[in-house]
C-alpha cells in the first residue's frame, strides 16, 4: 500500500489483547497492525469476540496487552489517536425528541445541545454532513431515520473531527442495495484520507474486493493477511463453510 | 383574581412553584430519555430510610444525612444498573422495596411512625423564605451543571461506546448524572412528597416528549408544561381547598394526556 508521508499517526499496533470476563476468556492474545489508508476487515462467526476486542481497542472493557498508535518511524504518539466509532445500534426510540443536529452537536462540539445552535456550528455540520450526502437528515429526528440514514449520519458523526482511525462496527445491517454501495463508496474516499479503517464485516463480498487485510477471529486470531489468502485458508474454509464465493 | 396572592405564605409558595418546577422539570427530560423513571422512584421512596438513619443517629439537620443516603443509595442502584448482571428492573425493584421497609422498619421502632407522614405527601405551602434561597441555589448549580454537562449526559446515554470513542469520560457523566438526581430528590421531597416527587419530575418531560421535535423544544416545552401546571395547580388548590402537590399532579396528567391526542404522527 501507499505510503502517506504526512499523516500524523501511521500504524495502529494491537499487541497480545486478551479480554477475560466471568471467567471466561472471551479474546486471546490477539495482536494485529492496521495501517493508515488501508481498510482491515475482522471476520468471524458470531460470537468470535470481534465486537469484544473493538471494545477493549476503545479502552471501553478491562482487558490485558497494549494499544498503541505510532508514527512512520514507529515511535509511539505520545497524544490521544483521535476515534471515530460506527456502533452497530444506539439506544434511541422512536419517541426520542433529539433531531440528527442534536446528536451531531453534543458528540462534535461543546455547544449546549439543549440550546439554541449558534449559525457557525450549523453551517460547519451541515458541510461536513454534504459530503455523507446527510445534510438534510440535520433537522429529522434521530430516532426515525432509515438504516442507510443512521448509517451515512453515524459515519459523519465519527469522522468529524478527522480520526486517527474509524472503527465501524458490522455498519450494514438493514440497508438496501443502493444504500450499501453508496456506503462502501464513501469508506473508499475516506481509505485515501490518512486514517487507519477497522470494520466488522459479515458482508464478504465486500471484504474480499474492498480490504487490505483481512483478520479471520474465533476468540483468537486463526488467519490473517490479504484477502485471498485468508480466504484459501483452512481455517477460513472451516469457519464458513462454502462461504466467501461470489 | 388576584387576591390568593395576598397571603405570604401563598406568594412564598408561588416562588417555591416558580423555582422547584423548572428544577424537576429540567433533570426530568434526562430522566425520561434515559428511561430510568423506575430509578428515580425507588430513589424517591428510598427518602424513608435516610430519614430514619437520620432521626437515629439524632442528627439535628436530618436532610442532609437524607441527601448524603440518597447520593450513596443512587450510586449502588447505577452501579448494578451498569453491570447488567441481572435485570435492572428487577434489582431496581429490589433497592425499592429495601428502601421503604427499612425505613418504616426504622421509623416505626420510635413509635411514632404517623409524625412522619408529612414525608409521603409533601406540602409546598410550608416552604419558608430562607428555604426558597436553597431552592435558588440549587436551580442555579442544576442548570449551570446543565450547560456544562448536558452533551456528556445526552452522549452517553445515546452511546457509551461513541462517547466514550470521543473522549467523554463516560462513566464520570454517569455517576454525576444520577447524584444530581439523588441531590434534588432528596432536598425537594420535604416539599412534594415521596409519593408524588418521581410524578412531577417525569410528568413535564413525558408531555413535552409527546410534541417535542429537538432536545431544544424538549426543554422549553417541559419548562413551559411543568410552570404552567405548577401555577394553575396551586391557584386551584387554593380555591378549592385541596392540597397542592397533588393538584399540580392531576394537572400535569392533563397536559400529558392532552399533548398524547396531539402526538407527532
Amino acid at each position: 500500500m501507499s505510503h502517506h508521508s504526512h499523516c500524523g499517526l501511521h500504524c495502529l499496533k494491537i499487541e497480545h489483547i486478551t479480554v477475560r470476563a466471568s471467567g471466561q476468556t472471551l479474546v486471546e492474545d490477539v495482536s494485529l497492525h492496521a495501517h493508515c489508508g488501508e481498510i482491515t476487515a475482522l471476520i468471524g462467526r458470531n460470537g468470535a469476540g470481534k465486537s469484544t476486542l473493538f471494545k477493549a481497542i476503545l479502552g471501553e472493557i478491562p482487558h490485558t496487552g497494549e494499544v498503541v498508535f505510532t508514527g512512520h518511524n514507529g515511535i509511539p504518539s505520545k497524544r490521544r489517536p483521535k476515534i471515530g466509532y460506527v456502533p452497530q445500534s444506539l439506544n434511541i426510540d422512536d419517541g426520542n425528541p433529539a433531531s440528527v443536529l442534536d446528536m451531531a452537536v453534543a458528540y462534535t462540539s461543546r455547544w449546549p445541545a439543549f440550546l439554541p445552535v449558534p449559525h457557525r456550528i450549523r453551517a460547519r455540520l451541515k458541510k461536513h454532513f454534504a459530503r455523507f450526502d446527510a445534510a438534510d437528515l440535520l433537522d429529522k429526528q434521530a430516532g426515525r431515520l432509515s438504516g442507510g440514514e443512521w448509517q451515512r449520519v453515524l459515519l459523519a458523526i465519527a469522522t468529524h473531527p478527522h480520526p486517527d482511525m474509524l472503527v465501524l462496527d458490522e455498519p450494514v445491517s438493514g440497508v438496501d442495495t443502493a444504500g450499501l454501495a453508496k456506503f462502501y463508496d464513501l469508506l473508499e474516499q475516506l481509505r485515501g484520507e490518512d486514517m487507519v479503517i477497522l470494520i466488522i464485516s459479515h458482508d464478504l463480498s465486500f471484504v474480499r474486493t474492498h480490504a487490505d487485510r483481512v483478520v479471520l477471529l474465533d476468540g483468537k486470531v486463526l488467519a490473517k493477511g490479504a484477502p485471498t489468502d485468508v480466504f484459501a485458508s483452512e481455517a477460513f474454509l472451516k469457519a464458513f463453510p462454502g462461504g466467501g464465493e461470489r | 383574581m388576584s387576591d390568593w396572592l395576598q397571603y405570604e405564605f401563598m406568594r412564598t409558595a408561588l416562588w417555591a412553584v416558580l423555582l422547584l418546577v423548572p428544577l424537576l422539570s429540567l433533570l426530568g427530560t434526562l430522566v425520561v430519555n434515559n428511561k430510568m423513571s423506575f430509578f428515580s422512584d425507588a430513589l424517591g421512596h428510598s427518602a424513608l430510610t435516610g430519614v430514619a438513619i437520620g432521626v437515629i443517629a439524632g442528627v439535628s439537620e436530618y436532610r442532609l444525612v437524607m441527601v448524603l443516603f440518597g447520593v450513596v443509595f443512587a450510586l449502588c442502584m447505577n452501579r448494578i444498573r451498569r453491570s447488567r448482571l441481572a435485570s435492572t428492573d428487577t434489582v431496581i425493584g429490589v433497592f425499592s422495596s429495601v428502601g421503604v421497609a427499612l425505613g418504616l422498619t426504622l421509623l416505626s421502632a420510635r413509635g411514632n411512625l404517623a409524625n412522619y407522614q408529612s414525608l409521603l405527601v409533601g406540602d409546598i405551602l410550608s416552604v419558608s423564605t430562607s428555604e426558597l434561597w436553597v431552592l435558588a441555589a440549587a436551580l442555579a448549580v442544576t442548570a449551570l451543571v446543565w450547560v456544562v454537562c448536558f452533551n456528556g449526559f445526552f452522549a452517553v446515554s445515546i452511546s457509551p461506546s461513541v462517547a466514550k470513542s470521543k473522549g467523554f469520560p463516560t462513566a464520570l457523566y454517569d455517576n454525576l448524572f444520577v447524584v444530581l438526581v439523588a441531590v434534588i430528590v432528596m432536598l425537594a421531597i420535604r416539599w412534594v412528597g415521596l409519593l408524588l416527587i418521581n410524578a412531577m419530575l417525569i410528568l413535564p418531560a413525558a408531555a413535552s416528549r409527546n410534541v417535542a421535535r429537538s432536545m431544544r423544544s424538549y426543554h422549553l416545552l417541559s419548562l413551559i408544561f411543568g410552570l404552567f401546571a405548577g401555577v394553575l395547580g396551586l391557584w386551584l388548590s387554593y380555591y378549592n381547598g385541596v392540597a397542592t402537590g397533588p393538584t399540580i399532579i392531576l394537572v400535569l396528567a392533563a397536559v400529558f394526556f392532552g399533548t398524547f391526542a396531539l402526538r407527532k404522527k
